[in-house]
């Protein structure tokens, strides 16, 4: 009772900051992300060797490089997953106003590396590329803006995030990266489908699309020539399409063995691109399956989670996060195995390049921060709606 | 659906009527709308979380499954010609009547470069100049070591021993792609026939073959068709015939001094083109370039049978023959007056020679009277004339299967004056191809039918020819034309056995400037053998012939052309299966030796 007169009990909010985080925490799917890491790691030490040897450096210079990167991003993963939504949305929002001008400087102050596109810029010791960091920013933000739509008398959120996808999609494709401008509308589309757009819009879109591809493919020769060369049974194989098919053929079942790949030095893009194509070869069938599963496991958990997620802000951006990165992924090995049209993609986490490791890392810290199981709306509506 | 209305009657009178504040009520029951609206969003959004989660697992799961697909195959042996784009690479072959390749295609390598694969650019331009001496070493260093390009060309085709020279400097920024060629392995002799044929889109793994000039180029879609199915395209020449036009052409023209010269060989009936020469000519597998300035027509790329329009001289003569004979105006033996000058009004008209009052319609052929033809134009009338012109095809370009022929339009008078008439009826005035006047000339003498020329091989004889002379007509100017031979102007047209018929034309070439040169012409002759029972129609045409013989200086057909004409039929009937007539030999008479 003197406790009750005299003192206070030191007051705790909740518990421990890192207690809590461990136990709301989706601890698969950061397990999963690690391992993603790691396999980054070992397939980097096959993959990166020609290219560090191609530039005169010691053989294992990119995989030091990697794993430096690797470090940056796993913390950069765990301290945004430490944040609370809220923290998140603020930065996010902050995060895209400074990508989006960052966007806008390139021609000006952007290097293109001898590669034809402008989408770095050099830092001495290393290059960034603005555009990875945008990507998360943007499903923040754009998340932000629909989520306010829900609100009663809230703004017309949704209109004013398509005009910035667009916006953003055409900056992107200036570039030109019609990669990542894919992307960015891909995963509009995805949280746009997701806060409820009407069916009869989802179909006139898809309607859109297939009469955009068939006019491209009947005027554009070089669009044309991608999809006949996609379409068409034989694979050249003096392509880089016919030596990723031919690694995994070659890789079998258990394949090669480590380091006696050979389609890592034909391919000028193994370490990144292609990369699943030197995991098959090296490491047979067996690994890619085990990549794909993690992959697999990472996308559909985080959306299963969020199904229980009621906030519309936190579920949007999630679903934004999941659909960057579990596209990527899907468009990275799908071209490989050529289920998929030729399209220049990295593989999240485990194709080689420090930007794309990092951004990545916050991106799906902000995933997992999303899915951190967390109390639910009120009890009431909990009780009345099941 | 049924909406429950914000403000309930029954609610807002009974909280009336308990004293309280009905805008209470409609605040809970607008909460309670927009709870329900939350709760079917949040419905809709589970709803469709969960299809882009299945949506996922089977993307990942189709990858997977590729993958397992993939991984249990063998991998395949490389296929060197396999392509993944359009290129049609199979092009129809095309050979002569006797199926003789006469183009065809050729498997060689290409080499390109892809400085950003090259372990030493610098040393690989340094060594591929060893190989290539041709190549420009500074432009090629610049290209190897900007880092600005890519991928480029270095040679389009390249012989085994270079492809394993450029093999042996281990350079992996050096790629080969194998390239079909086009292959002409008779070289200059069927040139303009032929055309040539260049390359059109290109890719690493294979170009297109595009025709540029020529058949290449007229049938350039046909021999494309994968329909042809590997069929090759037969055409109507014959080579053996054509080696002999040309090498006896060529003899012929260098004889006569001339600087050039054509042949057209054709069948009378059909309108096959048997043989078609025109010299100087190229190689069509380095077709030369056109020249930027200047004559096209002193190009070797120059088509002079079907291309180059000339004044044919006395050669048309037989038109205005046929127009008479065709009108019943004469028969082969009613005289025509010939007296010379001829004089319409300030317009002087004379002959070679004077041949005195009359002579008969056969003579003023044979002696070839430019006077006696005026007067019978006159007589007969400028739309005759250009009734019979038009009919024998001189007023179109011929319609063969050539580009430079279906372009070619003869030049006709802007107004056809009396004048025009005569000076028509003997050649001059009106300039068509050599193609055209081989044209007539079949269609006079084989009966009188409309041949359409072609270079593609025909099965018999076309049906429903349009009849142009009547048969018996026909035969008279045959007549006519043997006798030219036998007694006239082309005397030295006379082949044994072949019964040659024909008529010479010479025409004095116009300036540039305007009026006609004195000294230089074009000497043409018409042939058709043989006289009785014609198969082939030859016109031979020689540009600026010149030949001293019997002490004087000589530029008629009569001396140039038909003396090189009678060398080829005597060369060329042989070869095309005609047999000579020969007369029967009453008696051997056995020379002596010692004369």
């Amino acid at each position: 009772m003197t406790d009750m007169v005299f003192g206070t009990v030191a007051s705790q909010p909740g518990d421990p900051i890192l207690p809590r985080w461990w136990r709301s925490l989706d601890r698969w799917s950061l397990f999963a992300v690690v391992i993603l890491f790691c396999v980054g790691i070992l397939l980097g030490l096959a993959a990166s060797v020609p290219l560090a040897e191609r530039n005169g450096l010691t053989p294992f210079y990119y995989v030091y490089k990697q794993v430096f990167f690797g470090g940056v991003a796993l913390t950069a993963m765990i301290v945004t997953s430490m944040m609370s939504p809220r923290t998140i949305r603020r930065l996010g929002v902050f995060g895209f106003a400074i990508g989006f001008i960052a966007i806008l400087l390139l021609p000006v102050l952007g290097t293109d590396f001898g590669k034809g596109a402008t989408r770095w810029y050099s830092l001495g010791f290393t290059s960034l590329q603005p555009s990875e960091f945008l990507k998360p920013c943007f499903v923040v933000f754009c998340a932000w803006l629909m989520a306010a739509s829900f609100d009663v008398g809230g703004p017309p959120g949704k209109r004013w995030s398509f005009i910035v996808a667009i916006v953003v999609t055409f900056i992107l494709a200036m570039q030109p990266d019609f990669g990542q401008a894919s992307l960015v509308l891909a995963a509009w589309g995805l949280m746009y489908f997701v806060a409820g757009a009407p069916v009869i819009l989802l179909i006139l879109m898809a309607l859109g699309v297939s009469g955009f591809g068939y006019l491209a493919y009947h005027n554009s020769e070089h669009f044309a020539r991608r999809i006949d060369g996609f379409l068409n049974p034989e694979v050249d194989p003096r392509t880089q399409l016919g030596y990723a098919t031919n690694a995994i053929q070659e890789g079998g079942f258990f394949g090669v063995g480590v380091g006696e790949g050979t389609v890592k030095w034909s391919l000028p893009d193994a370490h990144t691109d292609f990369i699943i194509a030197v995991a098959a070869e090296e490491y047979g069938l067996v690994m890619v399956l085990f990549i794909i599963a993690l992959f697999m496991a990472l996308t559909v958990r985080s959306l299963f989670r969020l199904m229980n997620e009621r906030d519309v802000f936190i579920r949007l951006a999630g679903t934004g996060l999941v659909a960057l990165f579990g596209m990527q992924a899907l468009i990275n090995m799908g071209v490989a195995v050529r289920l998929l049209p030729a399209k220049g993609m990295t593989l999240p986490f485990i194709s080689y390049g420090g930007s794309s490791l990092v951004a990545g890392g916050i991106a799906l810290g902000m995933l997992l921060a999303f899915t951190r199981s967390r109390p639910q709306g009120d009890m009431s509506d909990a009780l009345r709606n099941g | 659906m049924n909406r429950t209305p914000l403000r309930p009657l029954a609610s807002v009178i009974s909280a009336r009527s308990k004293g309280e504040n009905p805008d209470r009520i409609e605040a809970r029951e607008r909460a309670k709308r927009n709870q329900a609206m939350m709760t079917r969003q949040r419905k809709r959004a589970e709803n469709r979380l969960m299809i882009m989660g299945v949506a996922f697992f089977f993307a990942f799961g189709a990858i997977g499954a590729r993958m397992g697909m993939l991984a249990a195959t063998e991998p395949a042996e490389p296929n060197a010609i396999a392509s993944t784009s359009q290129i049609l690479n199979q092009r129809a072959d095309i050979v002569d009547r006797n199926g003789t390749v006469l183009a065809t295609n050729l498997t060689t390598q290409s080499l390109y470069a892809q400085p950003p694969l090259m372990i030493n650019p610098a040393k690989a331009a340094k060594d591929l100049m060893k190989i290539f001496p041709d190549l420009d070493e500074k432009r090629l260093t610049r290209d190897f070591t900007s880092g600005k390009r890519k991928f480029l060309w270095v040679k389009r085709k390249i012989s085994p021993e270079q492809r394993q020279a450029v093999h042996d400097l281990g350079e992996p920024g050096l790629l080969f792609g194998p390239r079909e060629m086009r292959l002409y392995p008779n070289g200059n002799l069927a040139a303009h026939i032929l055309g040539g044929a260049g390359f059109g889109k290109e890719g690493v793994q294979a170009a297109e073959i595009v025709g540029v000039a020529g058949i290449e180029k007229y049938h350039d879609k046909l021999l494309r068709d994968p329909a042809m199915n590997g069929a090759p395209l037969e055409l109507s020449i014959d080579l053996t015939a054509q080696a002999t036009t040309r090498r006896v052409l060529n003899g012929g023209m260098k004889i006569m001094g001339a600087k050039g010269a054509s042949a057209v060989l054709m069948e009378v009936n059909t309108g096959e083109i048997v043989s078609m020469v025109s010299l100087p000519d190229f190689d069509p597998n380095d077709r030369p370039n056109p020249l930027v300035e200047g004559d096209p027509s002193d190009s070797p790329l120059f088509n002079r049978a079907a291309q180059g329009l000339y004044e044919l001289g006395s050669t048309f003569k037989l038109f205005a023959a046929a127009t008479h004979l065709e009108k019943g105006l004469a028969t082969p033996d009613t005289l025509i007056n010939t007296e010379s000058p001829m004089r319409v009004g300030k317009f002087k008209i004379r002959d070679f020679h004077n041949y005195g009052k009359t002579l008969s319609l056969t003579d003023v052929m044979v002696k070839s009277s430019n006077v006696g033809t005026a007067r019978m134009a006159l007589e007969a009338g400028a739309g005759a004339q250009q009734q019979m012109l038009s009919d024998l095809g001189f007023f179109e370009p011929v319609d063969v299967e050539l580009g430079s022929a279906t372009q070619t339009k003869p030049i006709l008078p802007k107004r056809w004056s009396d004048i025009s008439t005569m000076t028509i009826s003997y050649g001059h005035g009106i300039a068509a191809t050599p193609l055209h006047l081989a044209t007539a000339y079949a269609t006079i003498t084989n009966g009188g039918y409309r041949v359409k020329p072609t270079l593609i091989k025909q099965r018999g004889i076309a049906k429903d020819r349009p009849q142009v002379i009547s048969e018996k007509t026909s035969a008279q100017l045959r007549y006519m034309l043997r006798q030219v031979v036998a007694k006239g102007t082309a005397s030295l047209g006379e082949v044994e056995g072949y019964e040659v018929a024909g008529k010479t034309g010479t025409a004095d070439k116009p300036k540039p400037s305007g009026g006609y040169y004195e000294d230089r012409v074009i000497a043409t002759f018409a042939t058709v053998f043989p006289a009785s029972n014609p198969k082939y129609v030859l016109i031979l045409s020689l540009d600026e012939p010149e030949v001293f013989v019997h002490g004087e200086k000589r530029r008629t057909a009569g001396w140039t052309a038909v003396p090189v004409a009678a060398e080829l039929i005597s060369r060329v009937a042989p070869v095309l299966d005609l047999r000579p007539a020969v007369a029967a030999i009453d008696q051997i008479t056995y020379t002596s030796a010692g004369n």
